[in-house]
């Protein structure tokens, strides 16, 4: 079953420039199930002489029965393509794209608020369910193993680092979910964590947070009142100054339920197994499972 | 980006915020004028992209033109070093000279976008000229707070029960309405991502004055405000800072520090920053060379950490999902062999062409010390740094 995406996915693809082309390529390769491709002016032509490309979502929605989106339009443009997806009736779109405007996004999320279209990001690496080969995003395909441990990060790269972990103690994942790191975002760690507690194939669940807002302390709430399945969270950032953002736009210490030791302490209130190290994500979760 | 105070004031008198008379200055000279124009006694403010300036003496009362001649000159040309700096400060190039007012009560506005939430939310208080802070930190119930709505903005109503919060006497209330409103548009028509007035001020005589101001905008939506990118102050950057910059690296200089680290992804930077904690050093700096680095820019992020004199060894982590390791590897020998880099590097490589990599470094000559993985590259890194105190 796995959450979010799975053997189900029908997924188009929004924004073939540089890097859309070059993830449209791999996440193909993986064998992910890509109908529809949308890049204007481009009707009539062929992603890989393959896959249909189209003008509009809705278009390529109507001829395609896609339901998942991925976006990799460039950012001032972002907004728009999100809008665009919700409105062809997509059930989930995942926004790839990093830099947009944070009040774009407070836009997006009144905008999709009463709609039924799930959102991911912006700035993320997207979502990947390794025993169906569905992957949306940019997560390498290569690197994840099948199984039965929830990933849930805010970071992308990181969260390839906790992937690797995990794979060298030879735990695999059910699905693995990058949820971005804008201070306003779509799916959060609540959300996420609430998916995986009602997932038959997760049996325990990483959370990879980080310096800025109060969303760890949410899911620490969440998870003492409704998540039993066992759960390892690092917390990246322990080094970080205030005040200074640490490349996400979220990634900002302005206050004191921002540092990372407030973030941890309150996971670790909540049964979290909270990793003193970001190298010990592995071996913790190994001791968790047996 | 940070814009300073007399760049805020203006931006607010566009909005039709209320502010106190005054004028910047770069010279003694100028500073005499304008002290001049604007009579009786003057507050001399230095411009510096750093909170804390009035602990450190930059901000002076004077009661004449000729002490605001003399408090300027002293300004100028020196560098603040307040608790929000370095050690090596900033550079004051510009002062403003401001009236004084009477001055019956100080209050705290302030706009931020609340992540949680969704939407800009104002807050306010009545201890003005204190860091919101220790107000939240000691006494949060003095803190109200309202969120904006997304797609409406702030409405009146809601406004009025802000003013009404801050305890303005009734015949200012309808000025320090319109005064939230109109600040609020100032936070959402700029992109910002901070507007503070602190204080914000009731005169004797009931007006409502936004007495200091502090605008910080949003990166990221700068390029629908092409007026205000030329506000930026590149000389108030740290310099290896402003070069990262227009590399466009995600570089944050840290003090104190000697692990100089370069990694791909934000996330895994601060993650590698904290392993040179866990092993009993400290970072040198954030570095995020990003996705879809050049070259170039590799050879550029990686001469920066070399220019950092804090510097001793170097610490690269990279797992390559977008990004190409045999890219990154070719940058950095690149850079290292014209800078003629002696410094001891570990390097973990993982992910799209990470073996090429590691043949590439291997093969350069360069002192380098490769490492499976991140564990694997915290024990070699502990291991060097022990070699090197041995050694000193």
């Amino acid at each position: 079953m796995a959450i979010l995406v799975g053997p189900e996915t029908r997924l188009l693809i929004q924004g073939l420039g540089r890097d859309g082309s070059f993830q449209a390529s791999r996440t193909r390769e993986y064998g992910t199930n890509m109908v529809a491709a949308v890049h204007p002016g481009r009707d009539g032509q062929k992603f890989e002489d393959e896959v249909p490309y189209f003008s509009t979502v809705a278009k390529a929605v109507e001829d395609t029965g896609a339901n998942t989106g991925v976006i990799f339009v460039p950012a001032p443009f972002a907004m728009d393509a999100i809008i665009e997806q919700v409105d062809a009736g997509l059930e989930l779109v995942v926004c790839i794209t990093e830099g947009v405007p944070v009040l774009d996004m407070v836009k997006v999320m009144a905008y999709i608020k009463d709609r039924p279209t799930r959102l991911i990001g912006s700035n993320c690496p997207g979502v990947l369910t390794p025993a169906s080969k569905a992957k949306v995003g940019i997560v390498p395909g290569n690197i994840v193993r099948p199984g039965n441990i929830g990933v849930v990060s805010r970071s992308g790269t990181l969260t390839y680092e906790a992937i690797a972990q995990l794979v060298q103690y030879g735990l695999g994942q059910s699905t693995c979910v990058g949820i971005g790191g804008d201070p306003v975002h779509g799916t959060t760690f609540t959300d996420a964590l609430e998916l995986f507690q009602a997932d038959d194939e997760t049996e325990a669940i990483v959370l990879i947070g980080e310096i800025g807002g109060v969303r760890e302390q949410l899911a620490a709430e969440y998870i003492k009142e409704n998540v039993t399945k066992p759960v390892v969270a690092a917390i990246a950032g322990q080094s970080a100054p205030a005040g200074k953002r640490m490349g996400h736009a979220g990634a900002i210490i302005t206050g004191r339920a921002a540092l990372a030791s407030e973030k941890s302490r309150a996971l670790s209130e909540a049964g979290v197994h909270v990793v003193d190290s970001p190298t010990h994500i592995g071996a913790r979760m190994k001791e968790v499972v047996g | 980006m940070n814009i300073h105070e007399y760049q805020a004031r203006e931006i607010l008198e566009k909005y039709g915020v209320p502010t106190p008379r005054a004028e910047v200055a770069s010279s003694g000279e100028e500073a005499e004028e304008i002290a001049t124009r604007i009579g009786g006694r003057v507050v001399v403010k230095a411009q510096v992209h750093a909170g804390g300036r009035g602990k450190v003496g930059g901000v002076k009362l004077v009661d004449s033109p000729e002490q605001a001649r003399e408090v300027a000159e002293a300004l100028l040309g020196s560098r603040l070093v307040t608790k929000q700096t370095g050690v090596a400060g900033v550079p004051v190039e510009k002062v403003m000279i401001a009236e004084t007012l009477d001055i019956k009560d100080e209050l705290y506005l302030s706009i931020v976008i609340d992540g949680d939430i969704g939407a800009p939310v104002v807050m306010a208080s009545t201890e003005g000229g204190v860091e919101i802070e220790e107000v939240a930190e000691n006494t949060p119930e003095k803190i109200f707070r309202v969120a904006g709505d997304p797609l409406i903005g702030l409405t009146t109503y809601h406004a009025r029960d802000i003013a009404l919060a801050l305890g303005v006497p009734a015949e200012s209330l309808s000025a320090t309405t319109k005064l939230i409103i109109d600040l609020y548009r100032v936070f959402t028509e700029n992109d910002c991502s901070l507007v503070e007035i602190n204080p914000l001020v009731i005169t004797e005589d009931n007006k409502i004055v936004a007495l200091d101001a502090k605008i910080t905008l949003e990166d990221d939506a700068l390029f629908r405000h092409p007026d205000l990118v030329d506000l930026r102050d590149a000389n108030q950057q740290d310099p290896l800072e402003r070069r990262a910059d227009a590399a466009d690296l995600a570089y944050v200089k840290l003090e104190g520090g000697r692990v100089g680290c370069m990694v791909n992804g934000a996330g895994l930077a601060m993650a590698t920053m904290d392993i040179t904690k866990t092993i009993g050093a400290s970072p040198a700096n954030f570095l995020d060379i990003g996705g879809s680095a050049d070259q170039e820019r590799i050879e550029e992020a990686f001469k920066i950490i070399m220019d950092d004199a804090d510097v001793e060894i170097i610490l690269v982590n990279l797992f390559a999902g977008i990004a190409r390791a045999d890219v990154v590897a070719q940058g950095i020998v690149a850079a290292a062999k014209e800078t003629n880099a002696q410094l001891p590097m570990v390097v973990t490589m993982r992910g799209t062409n990470a073996e090429e990599g590691a043949r590439i470094l291997g093969e350069s000559g360069l002192n380098i010390t490769s490492a499976p993985d991140l564990a694997g590259a915290a024990d070699v890194l502990k291991q060097i740094l022990l070699e090197l105190e041995g050694a000193s």
